[in-house]
Formats: C-alpha cells, structure tokens, sequence
C-alpha cells in the first residue's frame, strides 16, 4: 500500500502531507519510547504512536519511516507540525488505540 | 568521495526542537555522497542518540564528524557532570533521565547501547565534574 493510499482511508485525519506520497508502506510499526523506536523500525514503517512532540518527527527522519500516525486522539504539536511541513513528513491523526490503528493498515497492506 | 572531509557542529544546551539536526545535516550528506543507505542509518541512530544525551546530560557541547572513503569518524566533546559508572551506563535500560525527559520518549536507557550496536568503534572517555568525549566509528568497506 503506498502512503496516497493510506491518507484516504476514512480513519485516519491528514495532519500533513508529506513529499513521499509515492513511498510504499512495508509494515505498521507500534513504539513510544524513541530510542527503541530508532533501533528497531524497519525500513518503510508505517509509525504508530501516542508522541506527538518535534522528536517524534526527529526519529522518523533518521530512520526513514514512511509515515506517523497518532492514534488516542494525540495532536501533533505546533512546534513538531512545523517541523513535519519543513521535512516534509507525512503525519496523520486518529481517535482509534495504537493495536487498532496498527490493525487497520495491516489488514489494508495484506488485502 | 577520494577527501576527506570534517564538519564541526556545536549542539546547543536545552534545546530539545533543535536536538537532531546535526544528525539530520549528516545523514544528507552521507546520502547526497551515495553512501549505502545501512551505513547511513547506523551513522543517523549513532549520533542522534549522542545529541539527544548532550542536550538531556550536559548543556549541550560538540561534534566532530570525519568522513573519508574507509569509515565516518564522530567525535562528541561536551563539558557536562561525567559519567560515574560506565559499564553501568552502558547497559540497556540504565537511565539517569528526569522525568520530563521521559515524559518525551527518551530515557529508556538505550542511548549507549544503541551507539554501540550501530557503531563499529566506541570509545567513552569520562572524567566527574570535567565531561565527557565520546568517539565513535562507523567503517563504510
């Protein structure tokens, strides 16, 4: 599934449209401590998380996710929604848990 | 790639929004040089978590990165309390992070242990009350 795929599934809410609209999304990956998260994304992740600070944003640079999604009704940060615009990440919001937000992307990928 | 080339960054003190760009400046650099992309992430894990620890440890401090064709060398300097123990500080899940840098996703311990797993040189030099210099080297052949 590429990431123009995902930002149209009704779950998800597009915080920001990032410059990789083409990348296509090997996994949904689930981490909220950061340094775990920059140790163990795969390659392609789709994120799944509840930090919605500028270094969340940071993390999926360094590790070339493909994209974030916040899920409990987390709101990205203005601060990090800056910096999503400047790096061009693609960031979307959800009022669906961590597992769901995870599930739905799985079961959309493995269709 | 047949030079080599050095880049000096000063990692500011506190500054949270601003931890990472020395690591960001690198990894483009590394890519625009055509360097593998595993290399590239090893380098980005590396020393994103050395920037993070400076800001969280040590107001901030140094970094030195030597790129030639065999390996990326970086060298982190900060003037910040030391290291106590580091054999302790090296272990996973050792922390000494206040709560409000927990309360960002940090502080889970695994700062040093990730450099170390992504590097293929580390050495700690540390001393109480002077600071901390931290080398490591990633081999690019």
């Amino acid at each position: 599934m590429k990431v123009s795929e995902l930002v149209k599934m009704q779950e998800f809410k597009v915080r920001n449209e990032g410059t990789n609209m083409n990348r296509e999304i090997t996994v949904p990956y689930c981490c909220d401590l950061l340094s775990i998260a920059m140790a163990k994304m795969p390659a392609g992740a789709a994120w799944v998380t509840i930090m919605g600070n500028v270094n969340t944003l940071a993390v999926a640079a360094l590790t070339d996710a493909v994209c974030i999604i916040l899920a409990e009704g987390i709101h990205l940060d203005e601060h990090a929604l800056e910096k999503a615009k400047e790096q061009g990440i693609t960031v979307l919001e959800t009022q669906l848990p961590i597992f769901e937000a995870a599930l739905q992307i799985y079961q959309k990928i493995h269709e | 790639m047949n030079d080599k080339i050095t880049i000096h960054y000063v990692v500011p003190a506190d500054d949270f929004t601003r931890a990472g760009e020395a690591s960001s400046s690198v990894k483009s650099k590394l890519k625009l040089m055509g360097v593998k992309p595993e290399i590239v992430r090893k380098v980005a894990i590396a020393m994103y978590e050395g920037e993070i620890n400076m800001v969280i440890h040590a107001a901030g401090g140094t970094i030195d990165v030597t790129i030639t064709p065999e390996d990326i060398a970086i060298i982190l300097k900060d003037h910040g309390p030391g290291i106590a123990d580091i054999d302790q500080a090296m272990q996973a899940g050792f922390s000494t992070a206040p709560d409000n840098i927990r309360d960002l996703g940090f502080g889970a311990g695994m700062g040093l242990p990730n450099m170390k797993k992504y590097t293929d040189e580390l050495r700690i030099e540390s001393k109480l009350g002077v600071g901390t210099t931290v080398k490591m080297k990633v081999n690019v052949v």
